[in-house]
């Protein structure tokens, strides 16, 4: 059930505006700001084919299934039948509305040539069916189309014109809140007048064709006692009702998340700082033909889808099989991801439908599947559908209504190859968040792709050329090379790369063998060092023996010395034997 | 579609006119809304052509919406007060309180047999 929701808070000066009646009619109730005026009738005029009785219908049949409002049609135009098979496509079942006293359908048909006016007369036949229908089942909500009807069945106007002032009047005492449909005149909003006595709201449908796509528009002339969106809006008849597309919220506000989101190639990660970019911003990515932006959209897409989220492919250039085919051969299967109902294509041609009705799609497969990442590839097909001009503003509203759900979009757009890479040609790349740039760069007879970040706003990105290169596991960047004429890609980097790692491990080598010899010397010291010392001590050795040997001599000496000694005291003493018996005693000490 | 015959003389002529046979039965309804001076009227001026120009061959009808308002619908009545032509066909139709005495009588395809009725009018017919 939607419920109408008024997207702007009152302004406190106002004491309180006039009671609106929901219209249940999408988009409808955000630009009036809630719905008609309750109680009061409101003219919707309009060419032939523009949509008024449907719009008039969905009222009645929206009031009825979701307000629980039951409603009166007078239909002056076509019986109940027909008005039944003419909603049935719309999904509206009047019957069973009817059935069950929702809804009534009355068809009032007067024809001129049965007529004969004799005198004096008034509607009051009119009134009574009204009044009878509209008390039968309690309605509350009325639609009269189109009462110019009986602008020409009846020759009398100043009695018409009276008689349609007093049921105006009529309805508003009731309290009934109608609509009334009149076609549109030359110069006039309505053929015979009826603005003059309906100028409480005014709506105003229009339809063109612009290019040979047509488009339907809405707009709220005038609205008393309320302030609305006063522009045109485009609206679509779809198999649902009407849908007036969305106004994009008047003020920018948004919440910001801090979630980083990966782009799902590392080093791409890497060139904006970490670990991806913020959750819930737009990235665009631009390049020109064959760089690999679809390719770089399959990795963003599989990073999502890992990571358990649910995303949405808008293709509209490729069918779904051919980009689940081409993605494989650089390694990554989009296919296992569909099958788990996290990827849903959605590939259609630009040149099908008009771009409104390209934004309203996309708005309805967002809203059913309700993904947390939308890539949308590219956007410049939507250029087929309409022209630059309504093609940056339909995609503004994009934008803004990703940014609101807080969806994380990858978008893709064809740069046109010239000089002016820079500027994309629809010129969105003020909208975006972040911009990757891949660019062809040619040296040395080939062709080789780069890619650097443009913008990346509220990140500190790199600001290198990585080359870009897509092997069969994916995408790879890879750095690349400043040589002396400049920067170097492709065959000439992979050589450069080649003679830097032949010198690297010449270098290498070179300190191997420096090692090496360093080694052999402390070696060969070593040994010498060795040689010394056993010399050393072998000499310590003999030293230590000679020390001995010389002290035994000297305490043998000394000792020598002390018998001696002894031995000629003992002879001064008394005489006698000495001879003898110091000879024996001086032997024994 | 049938080829007209072919017509002779005037008198043929007159006769395959279709106008109501001299001695037809005439059923008519009139609708009108409570007792508002108009309708008064029209009451009023329907009794007396009928009385002038059908005596004994009509039946008229007089429903008022107001107490009737599921009448309304079936015969498709939109403004007030209506005169239905239900027999002789065909199905006519003449709106307004009927003081219109020639365009009455032709809507009823009656030829006057007596002069002008005199007829109460607003001050509009003739």
């Amino acid at each position: 059930m939607r419920s109408a929701k008024s997207k702007i808070t009152k302004p406190k000066t106002l004491l309180g505006g006039i009671p609106k009646c929901p219209t249940g009619i999408h988009g409808l109730d955000e630009i009036t700001l809630g719905g008609i005026p309750r109680g009061r009738p409101t003219l919707v005029c309009g060419g032939a084919g523009c949509g008024k009785t449907l719009l008039g219908m969905e009222f009645l049949v929206r009031g009825a299934t979701e307000f629980d409002e039951p409603g009166v049609c007078l239909s002056f135009e076509e019986t109940a039948a027909e008005l039944a098979s003419n909603v049935a496509s719309l999904g509206f079942d009047l019957n069973a509305l009817i059935a069950s006293k929702k809804l009534s359908i009355d068809h009032i048909y007067l024809e001129r040539s049965l007529i004969e006016e004799t005198g004096e007369y008034d509607l009051e036949g009119l009134f009574v069916r009204l009044g009878h229908a509209v008390d039968s089942i309690g309605a509350k909500r009325v639609l009269l189309d189109s009462v110019e009807a009986l602008f020409a069945g009846l020759e009398n106007q100043s009695i018409l014109r009276a008689e349609l002032r007093r049921l105006f009047r009529w309805l508003k005492d009731r309290n009934l809140t109608t609509i009334v449909t009149g076609e549109r005149g030359q110069g006039t909003l309505t053929r015979h007048g009826l603005e003059e006595y309906l100028s409480d709201c005014v709506i105003l449908l229009d339809h063109e064709v612009t290019e040979t796509v047509l488009t339907r528009r809405l707009r709220v002339v005038k609205y008393r006692g309320s302030t609305h969106g006063m522009n045109e809006y485009p609206f679509l008849i779809e198999s649902d009702g009407i849908s007036v597309l969305p106004v994009t919220s008047m003020e920018l506000k948004y919440t910001a998340s801090t979630a980083r989101v990966s782009t799902g190639v590392p080093a791409l990660d890497k060139m904006f700082g970490g670990a991806g970019y913020f959750r819930g911003s737009s990235i665009l990515v631009s390049g020109t033909a064959g760089t690999g932006k679809t390719s770089l959209t399959a990795h963003f897409v599989n990073a999502g889808c890992a990571r358990g989220e649910r995303c949405v492919f808008f293709s509209f250039e490729e069918s779904a099989e051919q980009i689940m085919r081409n993605m494989r051969s650089i390694g990554i299967d989009l296919n296992r991801w569909v099958e788990k109902g996290l990827l849903h294509f959605h590939c259609v041609r630009p040149t099908t439908f008009g771009l409104e009705m390209h934004l309203l799609k996309i708005h309805k497969v967002i809203k059913e599947f309700d993904p947390s990442i939308v890539v949308v590839d590219p956007l410049t097909g939507l250029l087929h559908a309409g022209t630059a001009f309504e093609t940056r503003s339909i995609l503004l509203r994009l934008v803004d209504f990703l940014k609101e759900k807080q969806i994380s979009a990858f978008l893709t757009t064809l740069s046109s190859g010239s000089d002016a890479q820079e500027q994309t040609e629809i010129d969105i790349s003020s909208l975006v968040d972040a911009w990757l740039l891949l660019r062809d760069i040619e040296s040395g007879g080939e062709r080789n792709r780069g890619i650097y970040i443009l913008k990346a706003r509220g990140v500190a990105h790199s600001n290198q050329i990585r080359e870009f290169i897509l092997t069969n596991h994916g995408v790879e960047l890879r750095e690349v090379y400043l040589g002396e004429e400049g920067m170097l890609t492709g065959s000439a980097r992979v050589m450069q790369e080649a003679k830097d790692a032949s010198s690297a491990m010449a270098g290498r080598q070179e300190i191997e063998r420096k090692q090496l010899l360093l080694k052999r010397k402390r070696m060969v010291l070593d040994a010498q060092i060795a040689a010394l010392q056993l010399d050393l001590a072998t000499e310590e050795q003999e030293s230590q023996q000679l020390i001995a040997q010389e002290k035994l001599k000297v305490t043998k000496w000394e000792r020598d010395r002390g018998d001696m000694a002894d031995s000629r005291s003992v002879n001064q003493g008394p005489p006698g034997d000495g001879g003898r018996a110091m000879k024996v005693n001086g032997g024994r000490k | 579609m049938k080829r007209p015959k072919s017509i002779g003389s005037i008198k043929a002529f007159e006769e395959s006119l279709p106008g109501a046979p001299p001695e037809a039965h005439y059923s008519l309804r009139l609708f009108i809304t409570g007792t508002t001076p108009r309708c008064v009227r029209a009451i009023k001026n329907i009794r007396a052509i009928c009385e002038d120009n059908l005596p004994g061959r009509y039946e008229l009808e007089v429903i008022d919406i107001y107490q009737h308002p599921e009448q309304a619908k079936p015969e498709q009545i939109v403004v007030t007060p209506t005169l239905v032509k239900k027999l002789p066909l065909p199905h006519r139709r003449m709106i307004g309180d009927l003081s219109d005495n020639e365009r009455v009588l032709a809507g009823l395809d009656i030829i006057p047999v007596s002069g002008p009725v005199k007829l109460t009018g607003s001050g509009h017919g003739s």
